[in-house]
C-alpha cells in the first residue's frame, strides 16, 4: 500500500520585547542565571500578571500577516501542568479565545503553490531552563532550574494537518520564519531558541481522508532537525504499518545524534490540562478600526515582495524567492538597486560572489563588508562599460577587504576597461603576428579558433580590454 | 455513592496529592458529599446566561514595554530550599 | 481610660494635642498583648521591637511639630497572607512556615506611607479556607468575648485582635465572607470593599475573582479612614479598579432620610439563629425610625450562592496553590524523583481543608465534568449578580444578617465540612457579584455574644455604605462595648 504522511506544525516563536510578557524583568538573552526574575515571573505567593502591550501588538500584526482573523474578544487561560521550569505550575497561555484564528500561508515547494492553513495563533509564556548535571535529562540524579527565561512572550503558532512531505514542512517553517522577521516581532534565532516547532506526524493510505494515529515530536530546533525528524518518523511508521503493526498515539524524542526518534516512554495518563480562565487578568477587546490600523502599519511581506521583484524587476522565481525569503537579505537588494544598478546583476551579485563571502566567513548580510550602496556603484560601473565582469571580481574583492568606493579601486589598481580602438588593435596586431596556427585554422573556416586569440588578446591587455571589442576588431582584421 | 474511591484518587494525583488508606474512605465521603450537595445547581436553567470569571467589566489593561529591575539573586534564591551556583536545585527529573 | 480600648481617631487626637505618645500607647497595647494573647492566640508573627522604632519616629516627628497622618503612630495588624518584605508570611500553613517575602504587598507600600505601627501578622485559617481560623496549622484563635467559641474566619486574628485591644485596627481579606463574618463574630465592624478597589498584588491569593482586602476596625470613623489609605489604583493589579478615590472620611455623616433599604426575604433563612434574627429585625426597625424606607426586595438565586461559590472558588485555588510544590521556595519534603518530592511536600504540609478544597476544584475543572460543575457554576454567577443588579434598580443598599449565627463553639462544625461552608450563606453572593459590604455590631445573643448587621451596597458605593453604617452605629451604643476576656483584664 502507498502511504501519504500527513504533517502539522506548531511554532513557539520567542517576541523581541524588551520586558517578559507579565512582568518588567528583561527578556534579553545571556544574562547569569536567576538574574532576570522577580517576584512575578518566580511565581511568588501573592503576585499579579500585567500583560505587555507590545505583546498584543505583535501578536495581532502576526496574525494579520498570516491572514487570520483577529478575535475582538480575547482572553488568557491557565494551563495546568507540574513540572519544574514553570514556577506556578501553570503555563498562563490562551484556549478557547485565540488572539487569532483561521489564517493561512502559501508556500512553493517544486514549482508548485500550496496553501498551508492555520489553526490559531495565541499569546502565551516561556518556561524556564532545566540544567542537568548528567548528559541527559534522565540520567541526572539532579537538575538546577534558571528561571531568567520565565515569562518571556511567546507566539504559538499552529498549523492544521496540511503538508505532506518534509520539504513541505520546512519550507512552511522558513515562510512562518521569514513573516516574523518581515513584521520584525521575534528575532528567530533558532539556535538561541527563538523559534522552534512540535510537529506531528502520521500516515494514511493514498487517496484516504481519515486521519491516521499520529506522533509528536516537541521542540525542533532547526530546520535541519525538522526534516530530518519527519523523514525519519514517515519511514518508521510506513516500515510499522507495512509489517502490519499500528502507530501508538505518543510523543517521540529527536535524537539528531544518532538521527533516529525515540519514544519517551511517558506515563499513560494523559495530560488532563485543566484549563481555564485567567482570572488575574482582564479580557483583551479590539475594535475593527485599531485592527486596521495595524494592517495599514503592516510593512511589503514576502509574497507582495517577490511579486514586485519578478514584475516589476524580472527576476526568475527562484532569485525572488531567494532574495525576498529573509527581509534583511531583501532589503538589501532594494538598497543596491536604488541608485539605478541593474536588478538582475545585482541579484546575480548577491546570490553569487557576495553570498559565497558571506557564508565562507560565517556573515549574515547584515554585517556584509561591502555595503548596499557599493555593490549598486559597482554594478553600474559595469553596466556603463568601465570595468569588465571580469574585472568586476577583482574589484569585489578588494571593496570586501576595504573601505574604499569602487571608481577609487578601479582608478588605483588601473583597472579602467581598455575601450580605446587604436590601443586594442595594436595587441590585435602583435597577437595575430604571433599566432599563426589559430589564424590559419580560423582563415581555413574553423571559426571556433578565434577563442584562442580573443583569450591571447585578454592575458596581454591584463584582462583590461572590453572583450567585446576584442571581438569585433580580431573578426574584422582575420577577414580582411 | 456518585464518587468512587477511585475518582478521589484519581483526583489526588491531579492535585499532587496523596492521600493514606486511612483517610481514603473519608475523603471519598466528603467530596461525594460535596458533589451531592451542589447538584442543586442542574436546577437552574442557564442554556441562554453567559458565565461570568470576573468580578466587575474591566478590559484591555496592558503595561508599558519598560524594563524594571529585577531581584538581586540572593533575594531571588533567599526562599530556595535547595540551591547551586545560583540555580534553584531539584531532585531527578523522570517524566517529560 | 485605656489606651488599648480607644478607637484610633480618638487616638489620633490625643497623639495631636500630646495627651500621650506613640510609645505610650504601643506599649499599652504590648501590656495587653502580655495579658491576653495566651488566652486568645490572636497572632502568628509580632513585631515588637519594630514595632516600638516606629512609634520612637512618630513621637520625635510630633516632638518636631510636624504634622501627622491619621495612622500615624497607632498600632496595627495584618492578616498573614498579605506580604511583608523581611516579615514572614505563612498564610497559617505548614508549606510556607519559613517563608519571607523579598517584596510588600500593595496595601503595606500604602500604609507605609502613613507610618502606621505594625504589631505582627495575625492567625487565619490556612490559605483563607474556612470560617472559624480552626485551620490554621498553628493554632486556633480564640473569641474574646468568649473564648470558647471560634472568632470566625478566615480574618479570625485580625478580628479578635481588635476585639481584644491587641491592635487598634488591622487588615483581613474577604473571599466569602472572611472579613464580615469574624467581624460579625468579633463585634467589630469590618468591610469588604468593591472587588478592585484595593490593590491585591501582594495578598496570597486562595481564589482571584473573589479574593479582596479591607479593614477591621472598633467603628465605622475608623473604617472610612483606613479605607482611605488603602483603597486605589494599582498598575500592578489588572484587575484594579480605575475609579478615583473619594475621602471616605466625608461619608461620615448621619442622615439615612429617604434612603431605599432592600430586605431580601431570602438571606432569613430556615436555620437561622433566633436571637440573630431579632437583632437584624430590631436594627431595620431602627432604621425605619432614622428615616430610611425598606423595601422587600427577593434575590432569588441566593438559595445557589453556596454550591457556585464553593465550585468557584476551590476551581481557582487549586490552580493558585499548584504553586507551592517544594521547587523554590516554601517548604520541601525530598522524594526519589521530582514528582515523589511535589507531591510529598503538598501531602504532609498542606492542611486538611486546603487538601478538600484543592480536590474539589481540580475535580470540577477536570475534563468530562468542567461543563457540568465549574462552567455552570459561572453560569449561575451571572444569574447571582443580575439578581443585584435587579434589586439595585429599587433601593439604594441592601440589609441582611452577617452570618446566621453567633460565634460557634471551637471544635463543634470541624467534622462537617459541608455545614461549615452552609455558614457563608449571607456573605459569597456579594464576593460572587463584586459588591461592597460591611458589618456592624446590632446586638447580642441570649449568651452576650456579639452579632452583626451586613450592609450591601452597589460596586463602587462605599460612601453609601460608611454613611448608612455610621448614621446606624451613632444611634445606638453596641460598637463601644469591649469583650471581658477572662479576668485578666488590667
Ligand atoms: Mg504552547
Ligand atoms: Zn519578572
Amino acid at each position: 500500500m502507498n502511504y501519504e504522511a500527513v504533517i502539522g506544525l506548531e511554532i513557539h516563536s520567542e517576541l523581541k520585547t524588551n520586558t517578559k510578557i507579565f512582568c518588567g524583568c528583561a527578556t534579553s538573552f545571556g544574562a547569569e542565571q536567576n538574574t532576570h526574575v522577580c517576584p512575578v515571573c518566580l511565581g511568588l505567593p501573592g503576585v499579579l500578571p500585567v500583560v505587555n502591550k507590545r505583546v498584543v501588538e505583535f501578536a495581532i500584526k502576526a496574525g494579520l500577516a498570516t491572514n487570520c482573523t483577529i478575535n475582538n474578544y480575547s482572553k488568557f487561560d491557565r494551563k495546568n501542568y507540574y513540572y519544574p521550569d514553570l514556577p506556578k505550575n501553570f503555563q498562563t497561555s490562551q484556549y478557547d479565545l485565540p488572539i487569532a484564528e483561521h489564517g493561512y500561508v502559501d508556500i512553493e515547494v517544486d514549482g508548485k503553490t500550496k496553501r498551508i492553513r492555520l489553526t490559531r495563533i495565541h499569546m502565551e509564556e516561556d518556561a524556564g531552563k532545566l540544567v542537568h548535571s548528567g548528559t541527559t535529562i534522565k540520567d541526572s540524579a539532579t537538575s538546577n532550574v534558571d528561571y531568567n527565561r520565565t515569562g518571556v512572550p511567546l507566539l504559538e503558532i499552529v498549523s492544521e494537518p496540511d503538508m505532506s512531505s518534509a520539504a513541505e514542512a520546512r519550507t512552511y517553517m522558513e515562510k512562518v520564519k521569514s513573516i516574523l522577521e518581515y513584521i520584525d516581532v521575534s528575532n528567530c534565532r533558532m539556535e538561541q531558541g527563538n523559534l522552534r516547532a512540535d510537529l506531528n506526524v502520521s500516515l494514511r493510505p493514498v487517496g484516504t481522508t481519515e486521519l491516521g494515529t499520529r506522533t509528536e515530536m516537541k521542540n525542533i530546533n532547526s530546520f535541519k532537525a525538522l526534516e530530518d525528524a519527519i523523514s525519519y518518523e514517515i519511514e518508521r511508521q510506513t516500515e510499522v504499518l507495512e509489517d502490519g503493526g499500528h502507530i501508538v498515539q505518543e510523543t517521540r524524542t529527536w535524537d539528531p545524534a544518532r538521527g533516529i526518534t525515540l519514544s519517551m516512554r511517558s506515563k499513560e495518563e494523559a495530560h488532563d490540562y485543566r484549563y481555564m480562565p485567567e482570572p488575574d487578568l482582564p479580557p483583551i477587546v479590539t475594535t475593527p478600526e485599531q485592527i486596521e490600523r495595524y494592517r495599514q502599519e503592516l510593512p511589503e511581506l514576502p509574497d507582495a515582495r517577490q511579486a514586485r521583484l519578478t514584475g516589476q524587476y524580472g527576476l526568475s522565481a527562484y532569485d525572488a524567492a531567494v532574495i525576498t525569503a529573509s527581509r534583511q537579505l531583501a532589503e538589501y537588494f532594494d538598497a543596491v538597486i536604488v541608485d539605478g544598478a541593474d536588478p538582475k546583476l545585482a541579484a546575480n551579485w548577491i546570490m553569487g560572489d557576495l553570498a559565497k563571502n558571506l557564508n565562507a566567513e560565517g556573515k549574515t548580510i547584515e554585517d556584509s563588508p561591502v555595503e548596499a550602496k557599493r555593490l549598486g556603484a559597482m554594478i553600474l560601473l559595469i553596466s556603463k562599460g568601465t570595468i569588465s565582469s571580469k574585472i568586476a571580481k577583482k574589484v569585489f574583492e578588494e571593496m570586501w577587504k576595504s573601505p574604499d568606493d569602487p571608481e577609487k579601486i578601479v582608478k588605483d589598481k588601473g583597472l579602467v576597461q581598455i575601450t580605446d580602438t587604436k590601443a586594442i588593435e595594436a595587441i590585435v596586431d602583435a597577437v595575430i603576428a604571433a599566432n599563426p596556427k589559430p589564424v590559419a585554422d580560423y582563415q581555413g573556416g574553423n571559426k571556433k579558433a578565434i577563442g584562442a586569440l580573443v583569450g591571447q588578446v585578454m592575458k596581454q591587455s591584463k584582462g583590461k580590454a572590453n572583450p567585446a571589442m576584442v571581438n569585433q576588431l580580431l573578426a574584422a582584421r582575420l577577414e580582411q | 455513592m456518585k464518587v468512587s474511591k477511585k475518582d478521589m484518587e484519581n483526583v489526588a494525583v491531579l492535585s499532587r496529592l496523596s492521600i493514606p488508606e486511612a483517610e481514603a474512605a473519608q475523603y471519598t465521603s466528603q467530596l461525594d458529599a460535596f458533589l451531592a450537595y451542589v447538584e442543586n445547581l442542574k436546577s437552574v436553567p442557564t442554556d441562554s446566561v453567559k458565565p461570568t470569571t470576573y468580578a466587575l467589566p474591566v478590559q484591555n489593561v496592558f503595561r508599558e514595554d519598560v524594563v524594571k529591575p529585577s531581584l538581586e539573586r540572593e533575594a531571588a534564591l533567599a526562599n530556595a530550599p535547595l540551591r547551586e551556583d545560583g540555580y534553584f536545585k531539584v531532585p531527578r527529573i523522570l517524566e517529560e | 481610660m485605656k489606651l488599648y480600648d480607644q478607637p484610633a481617631h480618638v487616638l489620633h487626637d490625643m497623639l495631636v494635642n500630646k495627651e500621650i505618645t506613640a510609645t505610650e500607647l504601643t506599649q499599652a497595647v504590648l501590656a495587653r498583648m502580655d495579658a491576653v494573647e495566651d488566652e486568645v492566640g490572636a497572632y502568628l508573627t509580632q513585631t515588637r521591637d519594630t514595632a516600638l522604632q516606629q512609634a520612637a519616629q512618630t513621637d520625635a516627628k510630633i516632638a518636631r511639630g510636624e504634622a501627622i497622618a491619621f495612622l500615624e503612630g497607632i498600632p496595627g495588624a495584618l492578616k498573614d497572607n498579605i506580604c511583608t518584605k523581611g516579615v514572614k508570611t505563612t498564610c497559617a500553613s505548614k508549606i510556607l512556615e519559613h517563608f519571607v517575602p523579598p517584596y510588600n504587598a500593595a496595601v503595606v507600600e500604602k500604609l507605609q506611607a502613613a507610618n502606621p505601627v505594625l504589631l505582627g501578622k495575625t492567625n487565619m485559617d490556612e490559605f483563607a479556607m474556612g470560617g472559624s481560623t480552626e485551620n490554621s496549622a498553628y493554632h486556633p484563635t480564640h473569641n474574646p468575648w468568649n473564648t470558647e467559641c471560634v472568632p470566625g474566619g478566615s480574618s479570625g486574628g485580625s478580628a479578635a485582635a481588635v476585639a481584644a485591644g491587641m491592635a487598634i485596627w488591622a487588615l483581613g481579606s474577604d473571599t466569602g465572607g472572611s472579613i464580615r463574618q469574624p467581624a460579625s463574630f468579633c463585634g467589630v465592624v469590618g468591610m469588604k470593599p468593591t472587588y478592585g478597589r484595593v490593590s491585591r498584588y501582594g495578598l496570597v491569593a486562595y481564589a482571584s475573582s473573589l479574593d479582596q482586602i479591607g479593614p477591621l476596625t472598633r467603628d465605622v470613623t475608623d473604617c472610612a479612614h483606613l479605607l482611605n489609605v488603602i483603597a486605589g489604583h494599582d498598575a500592578m493589579d489588572s484587575t484594579s479598579s480605575a475609579a478615583a478615590v473619594p475621602d471616605y472620611t466625608k461619608a461620615l455623616v448621619q442622615d439615612v432620610k429617604g434612603l431605599k433599604i432592600g430586605l431580601p426575604k431570602e438571606y432569613f433563612v430556615k436555620g437561622m439563629d433566633a436571637d440573630v434574627e431579632k437583632a437584624i429585625r430590631t436594627a431595620i426597625e431602627q432604621f425605619r425610625v432614622l428615616g430610611a424606607e425598606i423595601i422587600d426586595i427577593s434575590l432569588p438565586h441566593t438559595e445557589y450562592a453556596i454550591s457556585t461559590y464553593y465550585l468557584i472558588a476551590p476551581a481557582e485555588a487549586a490552580t493558585n496553590l499548584e504553586r507551592y510544590d517544594g521547587v523554590s521556595y516554601g517548604e520541601r519534603i525530598d522524594g526519589v524523583d521530582i514528582m515523589e518530592m511535589m507531591t510529598n511536600t503538598r501531602t504532609q504540609k498542606f492542611g486538611a481543608e486546603v487538601k478538600r478544597r484543592i480536590m474539589i476544584g481540580n475535580y470540577a475543572l477536570s475534563a468530562g465534568y468542567y461543563d457540568a460543575y465549574y462552567l455552570k457554576a459561572l453560569k449561575v454567577r451571572t444569574l447571582i449578580q443580575q439578581d443585584y443588579a435587579k434589586a439595585f434598580e429599587t433601593v439604594d443598599v441592601i440589609v441582611a444578617p452577617t452570618a446566621p449565627t453567633p460565634a460557634f463553639k471551637i471544635g463543634s462544625m470541624i467534622s462537617d465540612p459541608l455545614q461549615m461552608y452552609l455558614q457563608d450563606v449571607c456573605t459569597v453572593p456579594l464576593n460572587l457579584a463584586g459588591l461592597p459590604g460591611i458589618s456592624v455590631p446590632c446586638g447580642y445573643s441570649n449568651q452576650h455574644m456579639p452579632i452583626g448587621l451586613q450592609i450591601i451596597g452597589k460596586p463602587l458605593a462605599e460612601e453609601t455604605l460608611l454613611r448608612t453604617a455610621y448614621t446606624y452605629e451613632q444611634s445606638q451604643s453596641f460598637h463601644k462595648e469591649m469583650a471581658v476576656l477572662g479576668g485578666k483584664q488590667a
